[in-house]
């Protein structure tokens, strides 16, 4: 079943397009990554897709019109939108009641037992805790929450490496479940190339990549190359060139693994690395693999 | 409420489908209520003008048995001149004083809740998190239309009805203390009456003024700051403009009508004859639902709240954070 499917997505703000024509193809049961520079569009369209912004284009979020409607939507969908949202009067006791009133799909239990974790007292009030404890709770209400589509907008922003750490550990072990579908977008990529299933570069409101994380592995390679075999090397066309500590490593896309290995040492490369190879360089600029 | 959540998701069409009375007024109950965590100031502040206004009465009562003593020992000659209602107004009038700081206090509340009440959420961005649960716009505005229309009224109400017994009881105290006796403070204050008015008065009021409410709404869902000048300015201007243009100034008069209307409208002072009324103590005969009901004012209201409330919600679909 399909959770996002969109065709020409555009969203324009004056004479700024902040998504140019986006198709999206989103399965249930993933975990996708959306990497993207600063203002590539990626809030935009996360905004569109879970009904904040009216959009163009073609857009259903698990078979619905997110901007028709978003209540029924948020039935199935939760989202943190960022961080800083909770309102900072709420106390967390009241915060509870109010998800348990308003969601029904919301486990009251299960998000107690998220905060029994944590130092989080119920009498507290949001504006009480700490940055990292108002992400736990935030989290823990929306982790209690049976969604089939949860979207993470930039959740651990501002939290320390411990705590992001811990989230997508929690995220992995206690809500994943192949059943759901996952999509997240951050900065800080090392730590999600573990927990992602899928893969999406955005910029300047469009497509670079598309792939699945399999694919990922198996159609990028990147080599640390012997110096004597440089030459050999950039013959076969590498999409990224960058030197380390006096060698030199290029990525190469689609290139065969035993004809690399003859080159230098061959290794996976990581996402920034082909993230700053693709954007930092333009060099596969509209070039997204169809899937 | 509790749906396991490693549960294989349950294929479309057979997962459980709230009534739609539950779906609807679940959340509303909920979103009302969390109005009031917020926004304690609903019912802190007419609990506060009651309590000041219930200590100025205590202080007050050191001459309540001269004034009983007066009233009730005087002979026929004397209570004549005095006249009936001049008694009830001696008894009466600290109620009805108190009773009328409530509902303006409850007002000033009103007007400064519903200025904030769509505007406080996106300036703190909170409407985010509002937005990722499943309320529609719809029924946050209704929750948040129903504080000013619907909360305050009965709040006021039940405070003025809790404040006027117990500034009876000490009256009572007080004067069974003081050997006077009670009789004539049960003669003369029509409290029921008093309070059987003022209910009948704060439900005219609330649906007279709706359009009011639902203008401060719509501008605070609209405007990205200064919220009470884009609520007041433009209508001065409009009044301004009109009175430079065309030297008329109806807009000016409908605004009148719209804050004083009720007045004319739900009660009258015309006894048909009798002797004049005291405004603060209306008997029940001088209340005129049939009229109030009839008046186009009340209905062009209502109609004009309505759209104001439709283009809030309309509003708040589109409104990010500021």
């Amino acid at each position: 079943m399909t959770a996002i499917e969109a065709r020409s997505l555009r969203k324009a703000f004056g004479t700024t397009v902040a998504v140019d024509g986006l198709d999206l193809h989103v399965e249930e049961g993933c975990i996708l990554g959306i990497i993207g520079p600063n203002g590539a569009g990626k809030t935009t369209a996360l905004n569109a897709i879970l009904g904040l912004t009216p959009y163009q284009g073609e857009l259903k979020v698990l078979g619905r019109d997110p901007w028709a409607e978003r209540d029924q939507l948020m039935l199935d969908v939760a989202f943190v939108a960022d961080v800083a949202v909770l309102p900072r009067w709420i106390r967390v006791s009241q915060a509870l009641d109010y998800v348990a009133g308003v969601h029904p799909r919301f486990d009251r239990a299960k998000a107690e037992g998220f905060l029994a974790k944590t130092t989080i007292k119920r009498s507290s009030k949001v504006r009480e805790l700490s940055k990292g404890m108002v992400a736990q709770l935030h989290l823990a209400l929306v982790m209690a929450i049976d969604a089939r589509l949860l979207v993470l907008d930039e959740p651990t922003l501002g939290l320390d490496i411990l705590y992001r750490k811990q989230f997508y550990d929690s995220l992995l072990n206690d809500y994943f479940d192949r059943s759901r579908t996952i999509v997240v977008t951050t900065h800080q990529v090392e730590e999600i190339q573990d927990v992602l299933t899928d893969l999406m570069f955005i910029n300047r409101g469009r497509i670079v990549l598309s792939c699945s994380m399999e694919e990922f592995e198996s159609r990028y390679l990147e080599v640390m190359v012997h110096p004597e075999q440089l030459a050999a090397a950039r013959s076969l066309k590498p999409i990224h060139e960058r030197q380390v500590l006096g060698r030199s490593i290029l990525l190469f896309d689609r290139v065969d693994r035993q004809q690399l290995a003859a080159l230098g040492d061959v290794r996976t490369p990581s996402i920034a690395d082909l993230f700053v190879a693709m954007i930092g360089n333009h060099a596969g600029a509209g070039e997204g693999a169809p899937r | 409420m509790t749906t396991p959540s490693n549960a294989a998701p349950a294929p479309l069409g057979s997962q459980p489908i709230a009534p739609t009375a539950l779906s609807t007024t679940r959340p509303l109950y909920w979103s009302v209520r969390r109005e009031l965590w917020e926004n304690r100031s609903i019912y802190i502040a007419p609990l506060a003008v009651a309590a000041i206004g219930i200590l100025g009465f205590l202080i007050s009562l050191i001459h309540l048995p001269r004034t009983i003593r007066e009233l009730g020992t005087t002979g026929p000659v004397h209570q004549h001149s005095m006249g009936p209602m001049n008694q009830h107004a001696t008894l009466a009038m600290p109620y009805a004083h108190v009773a009328w700081l409530i509902v303006l206090t409850a007002f000033i509340v009103g007007v400064f809740y519903s200025l904030d009440a769509l505007y406080g959420e996106r300036r703190d961005r909170s409407i985010l998190f509002w937005k990722s649960l499943p309320v529609s716009d719809l029924t946050i505005v209704l929750s948040k239309a129903s504080i000013p229309l619907v909360v305050l009224p009965l709040l006021v109400f039940a405070i003025i009805v809790i404040t006027q017994l117990f500034m009876l009881l000490l009256s009572a105290a007080v004067l069974q203390i003081s050997g006077v006796g009670t009789a004539t403070l049960w003669a003369q204050l029509p409290l029921f009456q008093m309070q059987i008015v003022w209910l009948y008065g704060l439900i005219a009021v609330a649906l007279w003024y709706a359009p009011i409410y639902g203008w401060l709404l719509l501008v605070s869902g609209w405007a990205r700051r200064t919220t009470f000048l884009w609520a007041v300015l433009p209508l001065v201007a409009i009044v301004v403009l009109e009175k430079i243009a065309f030297n008329s100034s109806h807009f000016a008069n409908l605004l009148k009508y719209r804050f004083i209307g009720w007045f004319m409208q739900a009660i009258t002072l015309d006894t048909h004859g009798g002797p004049p009324i005291d405004p603060h103590f209306l008997p029940l005969t001088q209340l005129t639902p049939g009229k109030f009901l009839s008046s186009p004012g009340l209905w062009v209201g209502l109609v004009f709240a309505s759209i104001f409330l439709a283009a809030a919600v309309r509003l708040r679909r589109y409104r990010e954070p500021i």
